[in-house]
C-alpha cells in the first residue's frame, strides 16, 4: 500500500531529529572530554605521548568515518562484546569526534604564543597551573570557531548511523521516501530540517571567527 | 571468546580491492576536477556585481555546506528522477560528489582571489596588461600558492567521502568491501583491510601533495 505524504509523514521524519541531536551532543560532550586529553597528549614535552596522539588524529583523518563505524559495529562484535546499534554508533562518532576535536584544540593551544608557556613557567607554575590558569583560557577563545565549525561536521556526520540502520533525521526520510513512493520530497524535508539545525551554528563559527579576528 | 582472524579468507579477492582502491581514487579526481570549475564560476559569481548572481551561488554554497552528504546523494539518486532526471548509480556519485566539492571549492578559491592585493592589479593594469594577462601572469601563481593547501586537502576528504557512495551502490571501494562481505561473512577483517587502504591512499596523496607544494609553491614571498 502506498502512503499519501501528508503533514504526518512530515512529522515523522521530523521525528528523526531527536535521535541526530541526542547522538550529536553525546559525541560532541564524550568526544570533547577524551579530544582534551588527546590535545594535552599531543602538546605534552613527552615526546613518545605526543607520537601516540598524533598517529591516533592521523588514523581517523585518514579514514572515511563510515569505515569507523563499520570497525566498531563490526568490530565489538568479533571481541565477544554484543551492543546495540546505539551503543555502536555513539561508541563510533566519540572516537572520530575525538580525534578532530583534540586536533582543532592541538592548534589552538600551539598558536598562544610561546613565551606565555616561558613566562609561567618562569613565574613557578606547574605544568597544571600553567595549562589550566594561563594557556588553556587563551586557547579556548581560539578555539571557539573551528569547535562549532566541526559540530555542525558532526551533525552531518551522524547522518551515516543510517547507513547501518540506526533511525535518526536520515533514515526516517528513507523510510518515509520508500513508504510513500515521494523520495524528492522526503530528501529535500530532511535536507530542509539539516539546515535549520547546522546554518546557525555555522553562522555562528563564522561570526566568531570574525570578531576574533577583529580583536587581534 | 577470542576472535579468530581470517585474513586468508579475503586473499583470492584482492585483485577486487585493488579495482575498488582505483574506482576510489578516479571518483575523487573526476569530483574534485568537476567541483574546481563549478568553484571557479561559483567563486566569480560570489564577487559579481549582479546581486542576484550572488545571492544564488551564496544559497548553493551554503544548502551544499551545512547538509550532509548522504542526503545530497540521495537526493539526487532517489529524488530527481520524479523530475525527469535518471542517473546511473555511479554518475549520480560523480554528480553528487562534483557538486559538494564545488561548494568547499569556491569558498577557498574566493578567499584566494580575494588575497591578492588591488595593487597588483593596478600595477597589471598601469603596465599595459590586459585583464587576462593580469590574471595569468601575476594572480594566478600567488592565488594557487595561497588556495593550494586548502584544495589538496579537499582533495583528500573527497577521497573520503567516496566511501558514502556505496549506499547507493555505486562501485568504489566500501561498496567492494560490501559485496565481498556478502559472500565471505568476514565482515570485520574486510573493513580492516578498506580501511588500511584508505588510511594507504590518503597518506600517499598527502606525501604527493606536499612534495609537489616543495617544487612549485616553495618561493620567497618577501
Amino acid at each position: 500500500m502506498i502512503r499519501q505524504f501528508g503533514l504526518n509523514e512530515a512529522l515523522f521524519i521530523l521525528s528523526g531529529i531527536q535521535a541526530t541531536i541526542a547522538l550529536s551532543l553525546i559525541a560532541f560532550v564524550g568526544g570533547g572530554i577524551f579530544g582534551l586529553l588527546i590535545a594535552l597528549l599531543r602538546t605534552a614535552e613527552n615526546k613518545i605521548a605526543g607520537r601516540l596522539a598524533a598517529a591516533y588524529i592521523d588514523f581517523f583523518q585518514g579514514t572515511p568515518l563510515l569505515m569507523q563505524l563499520f570497525l566498531v559495529f563490526y568490530g565489538l562484535p568479533a571481541f565477544g562484546i554484543q551492543v546495540n546499534q546505539w551503543v555502536a554508533v555513539t561508541i563510533g562518532l566519540t572516537l572520530h569526534a575525538s580525534a578532530f576535536l583534540g586536533e582543532i584544540w592541538r592548534g589552538s593551544i600551539q598558536a598562544v604564543p610561546l613565551g606565555q608557556m616561558e613566562a609561567s613557567r618562569a613565574l613557578g607554575l606547574h605544568y597544571k597551573d600553567r595549562l589550566v590558569s594561563v594557556i588553556l583560557p587563551q586557547a579556548f577563545r581560539l578555539s571557539i570557531a573551528p569547535t562549532v565549525g566541526f559540530l555542525v561536521q558532526l551533525i552531518k556526520g551522524t547522518s551515516l548511523a543510517a547507513i547501518i540502520g540506526f533511525v535518526e533525521l536520515s533514515r526516517s526520510a528513507q523510510i518515509i521516501a520508500s513508504t510513500t513512493y515521494k523520495p524528492l520530497l522526503a530528501y529535500g524535508l530532511v535536507a530542509i530540517f539539516y539546515f535549520i539545525l547546522c546554518f546557525p551554528l555555522s553562522r555562528l563559527s563564522a561570526m566568531a571567527e570574525r570578531r576574533l579576528s577583529v580583536s587581534r | 571468546m577470542a576472535y579468530q582472524f581470517n585474513f586468508a579468507a579475503l586473499e583470492p579477492y584482492w585483485t577486487q580491492f585493488v579495482r575498488g582502491c582505483w574506482l576510489t581514487i578516479l571518483l575523487a579526481t573526476l569530483a574534485i576536477m568537476v567541483g574546481l570549475m563549478i568553484g571557479i564560476v561559483v567563486a566569480l559569481a560570489r564577487r559579481s556585481q549582479i546581486k542576484a548572481l550572488d545571492f544564488v551561488a551564496v544559497c548553493y554554497i551554503e544548502l551544499i555546506r551545512n547538509t550532509p552528504f548522504l542526503v545530497q546523494v540521495f537526493f539526487i539518486y532517489f529524488g530527481l528522477p520524479a523530475l525527469g532526471l535518471s542517473f546511473s548509480p555511479w554518475s549520480a556519485a560523480v554528480l553528487a560528489l562534483s557538486v559538494n566539492c564545488g561548494a568547499f571549492a569556491a569558498e577557498v578559491i574566493r578567499g584566494g582571489i580575494d588575497a591578492i592585493p588591488r595593487g597588483q592589479y593596478e600595477a597589471g593594469r598601469a603596465l599595459g596588461l590586459k585583464p587576462l594577462q593580469i590574471f595569468r601572469y601575476i594572480v594566478l601563481k600567488p592565488a594557487l600558492r595561497i588556495i593550494y593547501p586548502a584544495l589538496s586537502g579537499q582533495f583528500i576528504l573527497a577521497l573520503l567521502t567516496t566511501s558514502i557512495v556505496s549506499s547507493i551502490s555505486a562501485e568504489e571501494l566500501t561498496a567492494i568491501a560490501q559485496s565481498i562481505d556478502t559472500l565471505t561473512f568476514r565482515s570485520f577483517e574486510i573493513y580492516i583491510v578498506a580501511t588500511l587502504l584508505y588510511l594507504t591512499m590518503a597518506m600517499l596523496f598527502a606525501t604527493i601533495f606536499k612534495a609537489i607544494d616543495r617544487a612549485y609553491f616553495s618561493y620567497p614571498v618577501r
